[in-house]
């Protein structure tokens, strides 16, 4: 009986192979647009301006792939790589490091104000950067920030979300530890470094996928802040790479740098799946 | 929840959450208050001195036509990428959710495009259909159709639409795959006894059962759409032809930084706020009912 219902359940034969053919489908459909980009980084522009472009990669790689890099349209794709290194991973760490200690505070302290504090980082939560761009820029404007890796981490770096993720875990910490280290006469930061952020590591890694993705990723940020092309993030440098006008689109080379841009997130996502999906749960739940 | 074991003192605390104080402080609360200040003013038009207008910034606002059709635009663009992005997402989780071997290399696969960021993803989509070298837009072309997402509004919207729906069927399928993974065997099985098809057992059990995941996935996808997409309509059509992909959140942008009306600008990130506002409650809201499920 149980072998039948099984097989009602869990299909078989025809059913499973339709399934694989769907889902196949599915993949190679979501997968069209990059392929075609990747395509498109391959082959030369005559190539594309006479359309329809060739389906299969070409010849022209390295010449597409170097001039990108190291020439680019207004700055060498290198360039806007490294700013755009230096904002994601200042963001996370950035976020990481004020969320985790924001959170030891609120949750293993007693002080006047925690409260109002703790609303406070709260309502952060409900103002995205794209709600008050014109404000904000004039505060960083203000501080002399325009066009520094500054401008571009700061404004970003305060999230409720991580401070409510490392509160939860931190509450779920035995009260034991705590008591056992206040016996000991362990200072607090004590307490926290070799029993706190060790034990928070997984969680750590988790956020650390996400929040770099996040940073990456951004977009109206960047292109407010930064008018000189030597700060362009590679995500806000791409549309900068369009003429203006009439003229053609260098489509190889705007290809090959959409691609690159691509790389470093995909390789995030990809090699640390279980942690990426673990943060994208934790983060929005 | 507290906790009963805490360390004493007031100094150390306060210096610990100084920093994203400070930075909430400075990053948050100050444009946050200076946009609702800037919204009842108006500059004159040297910009040298502001004048006091009260709610003037947001009557001229409400009863202007172009912001009004910018409520809309967005109302339809946020309700129409939820749709692309969840139904094919469900789709993809139900059929890898059938299968015993292979789903985790499926689940690879799909997982991509959500690290491919917005403004890229608009360039992809704007590369297959652009009408010089577009290869879809040439094989429309082929086939009698004239693309031009150009000239054409409604052609405009489909493709900010589906640009921006895209990245997003990896994480809904990501949430609906584990929500799916999550139902109990045995109750799809007595259905199974039963004699319920798999499209039956689906609409009558496993739908409902998904619920709290659906919702909860709308709620977030609606946000995306509304805040996230700024990139996918700067690449492709920077709110055009005619402001018909003129989303809220682009038209603060276009009306503060290229149009330099700060008070409008102002004004309508004081409007935006309360959306984000009001959207935010229900997404608790939402959270506070779950934990009863």
């Amino acid at each position: 009986m149980a072998r039948d219902v099984h097989g009602m359940v869990e299909k078989r034969g025809a059913g499973l192979w339709l399934t694989h053919v769907f889902m196949i489908l599915g993949v190679l459909v979501i997968f069209f647009p990059i392929w075609l980009a990747f395509v498109a980084s391959t082959v030369s522009q005559p190539e594309i301006v006479s359309p329809p472009m060739p389906i299969w990669p070409g010849d022209q790689f390295w010449e597409n792939y170097s001039k990108a890099l190291f020439s680019g349209v207004n700055v060498p794709v290198t360039t806007m790589l490294f700013n755009s290194m230096v904002m994601a991973i200042g963001i996370a760490v950035g976020k990481i490091i004020i969320s985790l200690l924001s959170a030891f505070a609120i949750v293993y302290f007693r002080f006047p104000g925690r409260n109002v504090f703790f609303w406070m980082i709260f309502i952060t939560l409900m103002l995205p950067v794209e709600v008050r761009i014109v404000p904000t820029f004039e505060v960083v404007a203000g501080f002399g920030m325009l066009n520094s890796y500054g401008g571009l981490i700061l404004p970003l770096i305060a999230s409720a979300t991580a401070t409510f993720l490392f509160r939860q875990f931190f509450l779920t910490i035995p009260d034991e530890l705590a008591e056992a280290a206040r016996v000991d006469g362990a200072r607090p930061m004590r307490f926290f470094w070799d029993i706190v952020v060790p034990m928070s590591r997984t969680n750590v890694a988790a956020l650390f996928v996400i929040l770099f993705i996040y940073g990456w990723n951004q977009y109206l940020w960047p292109l407010l802040i930064t008018t000189d092309p030597e700060m362009n993030t590679i995500v806000m440098g791409i549309k900068q790479m369009f003429p203006s006008g009439d003229d053609v689109a260098d489509w190889p080379v705007i290809m090959a740098t959409s691609i690159l841009a691509m790389i470093p997130p995909v390789i995030v996502v990809v090699s640390m799946q279980r942690l990426f999906i673990r943060g994208l749960v934790d983060s929005e739940k | 929840m507290e906790k009963r074991v805490t360390f004493r003192g007031w100094r150390l605390p306060l210096l610990l959450i100084a920093p994203q104080l400070i930075i909430s402080v400075v990053f948050f609360f100050y444009p946050a208050a200076q946009a609702i200040w800037q919204s009842l003013f108006i500059p004159d038009p040297f910009g040298l001195s502001m004048k006091f207008v009260g709610l003037g910034n947001f009557e001229f606002l409400l009863s202007d036509k172009f912001y009004r059709a910018s409520f809309v635009t967005t109302a339809i663009f946020s309700l129409l990428v939820t749709l692309c992005s969840m139904i094919p997402a469900l789709f993809l989780a139900v059929l890898a959710d059938r299968l015993i071997k292979g789903s985790g290399v499926y689940r690879t696969m799909l997982i991509w495009p959500y690290a491919v960021a917005p403004a890229i993803a608009g360039v992809l989509w704007l590369f297959m259909f652009n009408t010089r070298v577009g290869v879809v837009s040439w094989y429309l072309g082929q086939l009698g159709y004239d693309w031009n997402h150009v000239l054409n509004g409604g052609e405009a919207m489909g493709l900010v639409v589906v640009a921006s729906a895209w990245g997003r069927i990896s994480y809904n399928f990501l949430f609906f795959f584990a929500a799916l993974q999550a139902v109990p065997r045995s109750v799809i099985e007595a259905a199974a006894i039963d004699g319920a098809r798999f499209w039956r057992r689906f609409w009558t059990i496993v739908l409902p059962l998904l619920s709290p995941t659906t919702f909860f996935l709308l709620v977030v996808n609606i946000v995306y759409a509304f805040f996230e997409t700024f990139g996918v309509i700067h690449t492709i059509t920077a709110g055009g032809p005619q402001q018909t992909t003129t989303i809220l959140v682009y038209k603060v942008f276009s009306d503060g930084f290229v149009g330099q009306d700060l008070g409008s600008s102002a004004a309508q990130s004081v409007i935006l706020l309360f959306v984000v506002g009001m959207l935010t409650v229900v997404q608790f809201k939402f959270i506070e009912k779950r934990v009863h499920y």
